[in-house]
């Protein structure tokens, strides 16, 4: 394989973890919760695909609208049930109850769906495209430019809209904002939806490139792309995306030079370093007590 | 006539902790207002409870009489009453514009421009650092910025809890001639304050707090010159 092609792998695996992390920072951002059923959410989308096009044999564009519309349910759902009450809670609570969700949606598929993997069938019939004498993924293609897209959409519903200050101003001081007339519930529920909606694309994408939908697929495509947004700095938008290609990157090239075996551990180890080098990650801001 | 908000018989505690005991007052329209007494005398938590920040154990708080108790801070933001909380807390990782928008957010756009407009006029030193980081902002023009974002929501009842803290003393003055100002155009004031002979000279009546109780009242003369007051809050 040539490098040009290891480069293209690194940048299809880092966007799937971008997206993922991206769903992590913002509910960090904005309630200070690992919310560690996000990674479950995406396999929920898998299967979505999956029911979709294997066994309703509809076609690949619903599979994809169900798929980030389900995801997109499911995460105001889980909000709005399991963290909800929680609001004034201690934060061990609400992170435990994450913990609770997580197991829960993954034995509950592992009830509907069975333990073996489902395949998730090709979503496009175009595998590979050729430009200039080379050959190039569509998937990968695809992934990197829906992945580039969502981010910049995703930076300016942030910076721009109404929602997306009111995002901002919730996440910095949640007592001032209710004091502006910012309905919070309202906020935190858009949070949880616009971070669901990307793992939903996340899971389209994942799927895409591995075709295969398992109870635990979340869990280590969660846990990494949790590195992934601890390794950006936990709350921070670009530092979800440069953490999740970092994580992508360093992946692609430990397999690359024939060590994939140690390709887990090499994330890990990478966090292991952030957390002695730089504890904030590499885009967060030093640690401030809120009132 | 009936005035404009009253508290009735208000208990408000943290927990185990009893805040406030059982206060009664009253504000009228177009009154400045003010709550003196110690720290830890139960005025910011009063402030609070009004805001809806913080649900009462028992009492009514009416505002044009309707029921306040048990309603969301930002449905009573709607109503015309804003607070100014203590200690400022703007939004220092956004503009100054930016938090001024979200003081209007219950507003329409047109309106928000209206009030940017009235805003700026009070504040021009705000306009000048308008796309600045609120955290850039010196203390005086974070204050500034905390009571422009609450007016943002052209209330009618403005609470102010704490506007002086930690300001340098001809920082003090302008804040407080600020007050007068919009109280003068019609905005009822409710103000909290331990710098106590600058809020009873503005105010047309005070209260005075002390643990969790109204332990006096009457005009801001009046309790200038009371002899009680002066010694507690006012240095002799």
């Amino acid at each position: 394989m040539t490098f040009l092609t290891q480069v293209l792998n690194g940048l299809q695996l880092g966007s799937i973890y971008a997206l993922v992390a991206l769903g992590y920072t913002m509910v960090y951002g904005i309630i200070l919760l690992l919310n560690f059923a996000h990674g479950d959410i995406i396999m929920v989308g898998a299967y979505i695909s999956w029911i979709v096009m294997s066994k309703l044999g509809m076609s690949p564009v619903l599979a994809v609208i169900l798929s980030v519309l389900g995801c997109t349910a499911l995460g105001v759902l889980i909000d709005k049930v399991a963290y909800a009450p929680l609001r004034e809670a201690p934060r061990l609570s609400i992170l435990i109850t994450a913990i609770g969700v997580s197991y829960f949606l993954e034995n509950g598929s592992q009830l509907v769906f069975g333990a073996d993997a489902k395949v998730v069938p090709d979503y496009t019939s175009l595998s590979t495209f050729q430009v200039g004498g080379m050959t190039f993924s569509f998937t990968a293609i695809l992934t990197i430019a829906v992945t580039a897209i969502s981010t910049i959409v995703l930076n300016l519903l942030v910076q721009k809209t109404k929602l997306g200050k009111a995002m901002r101003a919730v996440s910095e001081d949640m007592g001032a904002a209710r004091l502006m007339g910012i309905n919070v519930n309202t906020t935190i529920s858009f949070t949880f939806a616009v971070g669901s909606a990307l793992a939903g694309i996340g899971a389209v994408l994942y799927s895409m490139a591995y075709h295969q939908a398992t109870p635990t697929m979340g869990i280590m495509l969660g846990t990494k792309a949790f590195v992934a947004a601890v390794l950006g700095g936990i709350g921070s938008i670009p530092g979800a995306v440069i953490g999740g290609l970092v994580v992508g990157f360093a992946e692609v090239a430990v397999s690359a030079i024939g060590l994939s075996v140690w390709q887990d551990a090499v994330v890990f180890l990478l966090l292991i370093i952030v957390l002695i080098v730089k504890p904030t990650g590499i885009l967060g801001r030093p640690m401030t007590e809120k009132v | 006539m009936a005035s404009m908000l009253s508290v009735q018989d208000l208990h408000v505690s943290y927990g185990a902790i009893k805040a406030v005991l059982g206060i009664s007052f009253d504000i009228d329209e177009g009154e400045i207002v003010t709550l003196i007494g110690a720290n830890g005398a139960g005025k910011s938590t009063t402030l609070n409870t009004i805001a809806g920040l913080i649900k009462p154990d028992s009492g009514s708080i009416d505002f044009r009489g309707e029921a306040l108790v048990g309603t969301k801070p930002h449905k009573i933001v709607s109503k015309g009453l804003a607070l100014c909380p203590e200690g400022r807390r703007v939004f220092t990782e956004m503009t100054v514009e930016e938090n001024l928008e979200m003081g209007g957010y219950t507003r329409t756009d047109a309106e928000n421009a209206e009030s940017l407009k009235i805003v700026f006029e009070r504040f021009p030193r705000l306009k000048e650092r308008i796309d600045q980081v609120a955290g850039t902002l010196s203390g005086g023009e974070q204050q500034m910025l905390a009571m422009g974002r609450a007016l943002m929501s052209k209330p009618d009842l403005l609470m102010l809890d704490e506007p002086s803290m930690g300001l340098a003393p001809i920082l003090v003055q302008e804040i407080f001639d600020i007050i007068k100002e919009l109280n003068e155009q019609g905005t009822t004031i409710l103000l909290v304050e331990q710098n106590a002979s600058m809020a009873l000279s503005i105010a047309n009546r005070g209260y005075v707090l002390e643990t969790g109780k109204i332990v006096k009242t009457g005009t801001g003369r009046e309790l200038l010159d009371d002899d009680d007051v002066r010694k507690a809050y006012l240095g002799g």
